[in-house]
């Protein structure tokens, strides 16, 4: 060789070389991928990897929102606009039952999610009939997805059995599957929260604004902190007007707005997020009800029903 | 978090080994910075549960700072719950994630953590202990750049620790420490301490692992964990934590290798860019460089370094980017871009250690995929030439493997494939198997070297091709495989649908089980692995056959899906005409012309299909015949009308 002073890859170029090794090789293993986009900062480093793993071309998939229509608006905005940006397909899937029977999460608890999230994307995924799905799950996030496959497989009923999964050797994913079955693909596996907003940081990478602190209509429901994001729509379902503070808030995790718990926090730029972040003692998804319902198997159980 | 229960005081983290509140503090960009330039470091810790590697792990997180206030009270509840430490904090359940795991108190499966000190990130894969895991493990170590291997002071080097030892070391994984826990329940004793390195240097001698570091540590206590115990001023070493930080990782050292880089997608969004993305496996490459194409050996010189918006100036061994070539190459997925005047080989044949990792033991002769990187191709494997005894390493004789099982043997592949030793490169020399029908993983295989023979076998260009054969003919050539049990008239059915295909002038011959038994085949006996060779060399005269132009009709029990599907590989699209005798097996036996049922009943007669050896029946045959419903005449007409036209 040369003998030139070769570069050192940081942790954060080998995160970033795998994931993009992921994704290529889906594109080429699969018929056809679909890169499922929930507009938060884990789906945008997932929807940067990917630009960033076909450019000049774009990412040859399109994005799917599996929808519940309770998501925050800054949220519907960034989402329409990182597609454009990245010159993708969006497809928006809303569950017609849900939307039917007026599912909603103050009336009807778990089954909120099940319905929009769980049933939602199953009917996406067939009635696209994709056979591979990227999706954002990090395995630091909960205890059954450090055990989870990058390549995870799912029956044609979209079903995950834990103690049958394909052992996963070296980089070589088996993405072999009969008809009907599906991979579910999580490129971030081995990433953790703070390698996420360190990459947003180093990349430039948009996000939705309320993960940074504003001032922000609040109010509080069953001990939580909320934003009153759609003071009107949470009126109808609530029955009464919720009593409104203005605080200074931010989100560490984006998903429904009445299921989402807001911080308090002055954290207003990248630097200062991650300040606090590293000097929070509480785990990310704290802030979420849903892995909460069902006891610590919940998560685990969620995904042998189909959840992501 | 220092009212912690059960974490013993002993060994507190330093803090100027951690990341530091006040830096993060006061100064987050200063912090940002330096986190940004941390490297990364794969590992695995061997041991069980016993031998304290959930304390370990959970101690590792705990001291980085990774369990977090709400995840310790959920910790603490279970443990009350559920633990197996009595009221102290079991950090088994939060390594453990499945519910099984937590309900049996076993680990199953391979786990993922991750912490992070101020000069590494690292991933820890947790695997279970037991010898019925050992494919976990080897899952485990084939990402690692290290193994941690675990000693209890107390009980020293077991059976286990060998065969810990002996799976890290054939998979490559070259920085091994040997971690002597428990050390606070022996005294910290010296003694102790070098008679267990004494005992274990000389096994890792004889199994060839040439350096490793060993350590006496406490995992629950947190001696020698991220500072030098106090307990045992005796050891002269560094902390494991340091060890942790400064050891090479594999990158670092693949990128003084010569360039390898598997094309696994071919980027080209218009008439103007062609690219090739992969992720270099070794090596590092600059514009200009010239490089070679494996297998075809087409050169040409690197114009471009793509990823994203900009061009890189060098790219290296870890990195996914897309290169360019300055000329139009043929180069496609599973093709590798390498140093030109390095190349890697190209073979067909090789000897390869396996790890069977199915609940269904191998099949030898039958086709499995292969895949290596970006390469997949179709395998048959031999039978093993030896097992190894993981727990003794001994070599013993084996007809096949079963779950878990490692053995040696030979593989041949249905097209040439580049590749590496994978003793030299992880990448090009490790690689799969996958069933081809129920698509599941079932090996892990590790390249040895090419078999000469493959190297000096050569395939013979004739000019009469196959086209000019059938044309001589007129006709188009066709492999009628007729399957069913014996007795269900396959050969009496056959032989109509010939002399029917005769009469209107068309070339056929019948290949029947029983003759090619008494002559090709009468080497074999009817053992599976038998039933598979009898069907390959079956499969193969009829593809000569075909290239000759002719109809083949076989008439073979052929039980197995999946050497059905072998030999319809073989052949041309749409050649494969599989032809379904149904017959059900009370009517079969019934028959049982050739009193071979009867035989089987009363014993005599081992491994017969439908009795005690199953037969798989096609799910979507071309053609289906009742032969209840259907006289032998019928039958034949019925399939005859089904292929035509035969030109």
């Amino acid at each position: 060789m040369t003998g030139l002073k070769h570069k050192t890859l940081t942790h954060l170029e080998r995160l970033e070389a795998e994931s993009i090794h992921i994704m290529r090789e889906v594109v080429a293993e699969a018929a056809n991928p679909v890169m499922l986009y929930s507009v938060g900062k884990d789906s945008a480093v997932m929807l940067h990897l990917a630009r960033k793993a076909f450019y000049p071309s774009p990412p040859p998939f399109p994005l799917l929102h599996v929808d519940t229509t309770w998501k925050f608006k800054d949220m519907y905005a960034l989402r329409d606009k990182a597609a454009r940006d990245a010159g993708m397909d969006l497809l928006v899937h809303h569950n017609p039952e849900a939307e039917e029977r007026g599912i909603n999460p103050f009336d009807h608890g778990p089954l909120h999610t099940d319905m929009w999230k769980t049933e939602g994307l199953k009917q996406a995924l067939d009635k696209f009939g994709f056979d591979a799905a990227f999706g954002g799950a990090r395995r630091d996030e909960e205890k059954s997805r450090a055990k989870e496959r990058i390549f995870s497989f799912r029956t044609a009923s979209h079903g995950w059995d834990p103690k049958n999964q394909r052992p996963e050797l070296w980089n070589l994913y088996n993405a072999r599957k009969a008809k009907g079955e599906s991979i579910r693909v999580f490129p971030l596996s081995n990433w953790t929260e703070l390698d996420i907003w360190q990459y947003i940081h180093l990349e430039n990478i948009e996000i939705v604004p309320l993960y940074f602190a504003a001032k922000r209509p609040t109010y509080m429901w069953e001990g939580q902190l909320f934003m009153a994001d759609d003071i009107e729509r949470l009126e109808q379902v609530m029955g009464r007007k919720p009593e409104i503070t203005e605080r200074n808030i931010r989100f560490r995790t984006l998903g429904c707005f009445p299921l989402t718990g807001a911080v308090e926090s002055d954290a207003a730029t990248l630097p200062e997020i991650i300040q606090e972040m590293l000097l929070t003692t509480t785990s990310e998804r704290q802030g979420r009800v849903i892995d909460k319902d069902g006891g610590d198997a919940s998560m685990e159980k969620k995904k042998q029903e189909g959840y992501f | 978090m220092s009212d912690a229960p059960s974490m013993a005081s002993a060994g507190k983290p330093d803090d100027a080994i951690y990341q530091t509140d006040a830096l993060i503090a006061e100064d987050i960009d200063a912090y940002l910075e330096a986190h940004q330039h941390k490297t990364m470091l794969r590992f695995i810790t061997c041991g069980s549960v016993d031998d304290g590697k959930s304390t370990l792990i959970g101690r590792l997180l705990y001291d980085a700072k990774m369990i977090f206030e709400d995840q310790l009270a959920a910790l603490e509840a279970d443990s009350k719950r559920v633990g197996t430490q009595g009221q102290e904090i079991d950090f088994a359940l939060l390594v453990d994630g499945l519910a099984a795991e937590r309900e049996q108190g076993i680990t199953i499966d391979v786990a993922y953590r991750f912490f992070a000190t101020e000069k590494r990130k690292f991933i820890v894969a947790d695997c279970p202990g037991h010898e019925q895991y050992t494919r976990n493990m080897v899952t485990g170590a084939s990402t690692a750049d290290l193994a941690v291997i675990l000693i209890d002071a107390r009980k020293g080097v077991l059976v286990q620790t060998r065969r810990h030892s002996y799976l890290c070391h054939l998979l490559g994984i070259r920085n091994i420490v040997l971690a002597v826990n428990k050390m606070d329940l022996v005294d910290y004793s010296q003694e102790v301490f070098d008679a267990i390195v004494a005992d274990y240097d000389a096994f890792a001698k004889e199994i060839g692992i040439e350096s490793y570091v060993a350590m006496p540590i406490s995992g629950f206590k947190g001696d020698n964990i991220t500072t030098l115990s106090a307990n045992m001023p005796w050891y002269r070493g560094t902390p494991l934590v340091e060890h942790l930080e400064t050891v090479e990782v594999n990158s670092a050292r693949d990128i003084d290798k010569p360039l390898r880089m598997q094309v696994q997608w071919v980027n080209r969004p218009n008439l103007d860019f062609r690219g090739f993305s992969g992720l270099i496996a070794s090596g590092s490459v600059r514009p200009g460089d010239a490089v070679r194409v494996l297998p075809s050996g087409k050169t040409s010189t690197v114009s471009r370094i793509v990823l994203f918006d900009r061009d890189l100036e060098e790219a290296v061994a870890g990195q996914s980017v897309t290169i360019c070539l300055a000329d139009e190459v043929d180069c496609s997925r599973g093709d590798v871009i390498a140093a030109a005047d390095a190349p890697p080989q190209v073979s067909d044949q090789f000897e390869a250690t396996l790890v069977w990792m199915d609940d269904e033991a191998m099949h030898v002769g039958r086709a499995y995929w292969l895949k290596l990187g970006a390469q997949t191709v179709s395998v048959t494997v031999q039978a093993p030439k030896y097992e190894i005894n993981v727990n003794t390493m001994q070599h013993l004789a084996a007809k096949t493997l079963g779950l878990n099982a490692i053995g040696v043997a030979e593989i041949a592949t249905d097209k040439p494939i580049t590749f590496e030793p994978y003793a030299e490169n992880r990448a090009l020399g490790g690689f799969i198997l996958i069933d081809k029908l129920s698509n599941r993983t079932v090996a892990a295989g590790m390249l040895h070297f090419s078999l000469r023979r493959a190297q000096n076998v050569h395939w013979q260009p004739t000019d009469i091709s196959r086209d000019t054969h059938a044309a001589m003919k007129n006709q188009t050539p066709r492999v009628l495989w007729f399957t069913g049990l014996s007795g269900s008239g396959k050969s009496t059915i056959a032989n109509e649908v010939e002399k029917r295909l005769n009469v209107m002038n068309r070339h056929t011959f019948l290949l029947d089980g029983d003759n090619v038994r008494h002559g090709l085949n009468k080497d074999l006996g009817f053992t599976e692995a038998d039933r598979i060779e009898n069907i390959r060399r079956v499969g193969e005269v009829a593809k000569l056959m075909t290239d000759a132009g002719l109809i083949v009709l076989t008439a073979f029990i052929s039980p197995f899906r999946a050497e059905r599907q072998m030999v319809r590989e073989m052949l041309a699209d749409g050649e494969f005409i599989e032809i379904f005798v149904d017959t059900p097996l009370e009517v079969a036996e019934a028959r049982d012309v050739k009193g071979l049922y009867k035989k089987a009943r009363e014993g005599k007669l081992k491994n017969f299909t439908g009795i005690d050896s199953p037969y798989e029946a096609p799910e979507m045959p071309e053609i289906r015949v009742n032969t209840v419903e259907m006289t032998v005449e019928e039958a034949a007409e019925h399939i005859i009308r089904q292929i035509l036209p035969l030109k």
